[in-house]
């Protein structure tokens, strides 16, 4: 029988991780994602699955935890939105460079700095171009609706532990804090110690005289062997850029006019398709589900259709760079966007549209 | 009367000390005649003692023991500088029937991770924090270090650490003792043979005390760091007595959760 409920996102995805068979989170408050902390700590799931749920001093401390845990081979997960990201890239490089699975939520507030506590998608740079230091990149998932939320979780882990990569879902304040029916999965076990040494045999469970000792650390001081490493992570990003891409498309068939947006932005912009086509303009979306892989190919084949491409952000033009990548600059590519914690409406992005790509 | 050979003498029975099998055969990178190398070594051993090979998971931190993970022979975990607590945090949550343990510098545990620490020791996490106080950042050449001890001179405060514009040395084991999760918190040295048999006691007793559950373990051991105090290694020893114990004295500094004195 199927779960209905009514929740927000933040709670949708804390209770899917729970289902998901989560083994700990940790985190620290900061809004619009306390609700992630708070509805786990009222559930107390280590009562049910013996989830540990911890509020740590600091997002620094947050991650780091999150290190230790993923490094026993445990699912292990942190939430937190823009000024703690920041905090957390530190630890977001190290658990990259040390090829640990681990799931980190992004409920994106405006920036920069302090910023506002309403939803943007300006931390796209930082959540698909590393962020912290080095080259990695964060598997990066971007969420439409509550629905989404909690489906990733449990997408999210099967991908980290697939990749041994951290995945990141990148939401915002909208998906964050707006309430909507959603399907939860029933709940899935938590690894056992037997499953732990079957799938994650490099974890740090204890030396036992069958095998070596099991290290986790991201240092080589040999350079050679350090730039095989770093080349052994790049195969691993290619690997997902040929098997993870995720989108969504909606009205292309016929399209003219295309418009790219993910998260609340592609709400926004469904809307706004509608809207122009009852104008008669034949626009379409694309949505893209994955940030990082980008789903670079059906963008370049929709090039060969369309005349002309708005991206669509609640930022200042990040995502608008990939897209331009993609369609390597054979059409015109726009940006539109508010930001600064205001939401556009769909009137906004058709009168872009129509200002930028069709007129222009 | 006949020669005896070397490897007649060499035989297991004659044998006064071996190596613990749970330090690698790898040669330690440390400089000759530094402390770290004799603080690895009884911590190894207390763990061969426990039988706790298995049991055991370590997190090394940034500093000269940043490569701690390939002399002790346990499944380790090398953590961001600082951090280290919050690491063993995790594991030790996740994982409450393994022995974990931190193995951390003054830099490492006084500066980058103060918060990371005292979070740690407050929260009386069921772990043990072994610290090495040289009272300068070895690895990166001999800058300051939060235990700097006043005057003395580093290649960050060349004309010796004045207090006034650099503040005073940082006692974090006398800081973390007042905390109440924190149960048991000991300074003690590795420079003489006496000294790293008690070293060896008080680390035992840390991590008995957290097999019980009993909370926060803490073992502060003053170390020399001849390199970075530009010093042969004998000089630093009779430094450190000279100067760093009467400011870090040795001893118990809570025991049972009550503070000695
Ligand atoms: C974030 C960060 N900042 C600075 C450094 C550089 N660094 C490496 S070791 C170290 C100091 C270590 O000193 P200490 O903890 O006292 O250990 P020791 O080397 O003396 O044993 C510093 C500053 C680093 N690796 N990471
Ligand atoms: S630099 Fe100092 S602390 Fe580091 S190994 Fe040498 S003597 Fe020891």
């Amino acid at each position: 029988m199927k779960e209905l409920r009514l929740m927000k996102g933040n709670e949708a995805v804390a209770e899917a991780a729970i289902r998901a068979g989560c083994d700990g989170y940790f985190g620290y408050p900061i809004t619009p994602q306390s609700e992630v902390m708070e509805y786990l700590m009222y559930q107390e799931p280590h009562k049910t699955t013996g989830m540990v749920v911890l509020q740590a001093e600091s997002e620094v401390a947050a991650i780091n935890m999150v290190y230790g845990g993923a490094s026993c081979g445990k699912r292990v997960m942190t939430s937190s939105s823009s000024p703690g990201i920041s905090l957390k890239q530190e630890g977001i490089s190290y658990i990259a460079g040390a090829e640990l699975p681990c799931l980190i939520v992004n409920v994106v507030r405006g920036g920069p700095g302090l910023g506002t506590i309403q939803p943007a998608q300006s931390d796209y740079f930082q959540s698909t171009k590393g962020g912290g230091h080095g080259d990695y990149r964060l598997l990066v998932l971007a969420p439409a609706s509550v629905q989404e939320m909690a489906d990733f979780a449990g997408l999210g882990f099967e991908l980290a532990f697939k990749y041994r990569n951290p995945v990141l879902i990148l939401s915002d304040g909208v998906i964050g804090q707006m309430m909507e029916k959603v399907e939860l999965q029933p709940h899935q076990p938590r690894f056992t110690k037997e499953e732990i040494k079957a799938n994650t045999p490099w974890a740090t469970y204890g030396k036992t005289d069958d095998r070596g000792r099991n290290i986790i650390t991201s240092l080589d001081l040999d350079s050679h062997k350090q730039e095989k490493h770093v080349t052994h992570l790049a195969e691993k990003y290619q690997a997902m850029e040929e098997n993870e891409v995720r989108y969504e498309e909606f009205q292309t068939e016929d399209a003219e006019y295309l418009i790219v947006a993910y998260g609340s932005s592609a709400r926004i912009s469904q809307k706004a398709v509608d809207i122009a086509r009852a104008k008669g303009i034949k626009v379409g979306l694309l949505r893209p589900i994955t940030l990082f892989p980008f789903p670079k190919k059906p963008l370049a084949k929709l090039a060969t259709q369309v005349k002309g491409i708005l991206s669509v952000e609640m930022s200042l033009g990040q995502m608008v760079e990939d897209v331009k990548l993609a369609v390597e600059c054979k059409i015109k590519v726009e940006h539109f966007g508010r930001y600064g914690g205001i939401i556009p409406t769909p009137d906004e992005v058709v009168a872009a549209l129509e200002q930028k790509i069709i007129g222009g | 009367m006949s020669e005896i050979t070397k490897e007649q003498i060499r035989q297991p029975e004659n044998l006064v000390y071996t190596k613990t099998k749970l330090l690698t055969d790898k040669a330690l990178s440390y400089c000759p005649g530094c402390g770290h190398g004799t603080a690895h070594r009884i911590v190894m051993e207390v763990i061969e003692e426990l039988n706790a090979q298995s049991e055991t998971i370590g997190i090394a931190p940034v500093g000269c023991s940043v490569l701690a993970y390939e002399f002790m022979n346990i499944d380790m975990q090398q953590a961001a500088h600082g951090r280290a607590p919050a690491l063993a945090t995790a594991v030790k949550r996740l994982m409450p029937e393994k022995l974990v343990f931190t193995y951390q510098g003054d830099g490492d545990l006084a500066a980058i991770g103060t918060a990371e620490t005292i979070h740690a020791c407050n929260r009386g996490e069921n772990i043990t924090i072994i610290f090495i106080n040289n009272g300068i950042y070895g690895m990166t050449g001999g800058q300051m270090a939060p235990t700097t001890l006043p005057n003395m001179k580093a290649s960050t405060c060349p004309y010796g650490r004045d207090v006034v514009t650099m503040g005073n040395p940082l006692k974090m084991t006398e800081l973390v003792a007042q905390l109440p999760g924190v149960r048991y918190v000991t300074r003690q040295s590795v420079h003489t043979p006496g000294n790293v048999r008690k070293t060896k006691k008080a680390i035992r007793k840390a991590f008995d005390m957290q097999k019980e559950n009993k909370g926060l373990t803490f073992v502060e051991i003053v170390s020399n760091c001849n390199s970075g105090w530009k010093m042969t290694p004998i000089q630093s020893n009779k430094w450190m007595e000279e100067n760093m114990f009467p400011f870090y004295p040795l001893g118990d500094i809570k025991v049972d959760g009550q503070l000695v004195k």
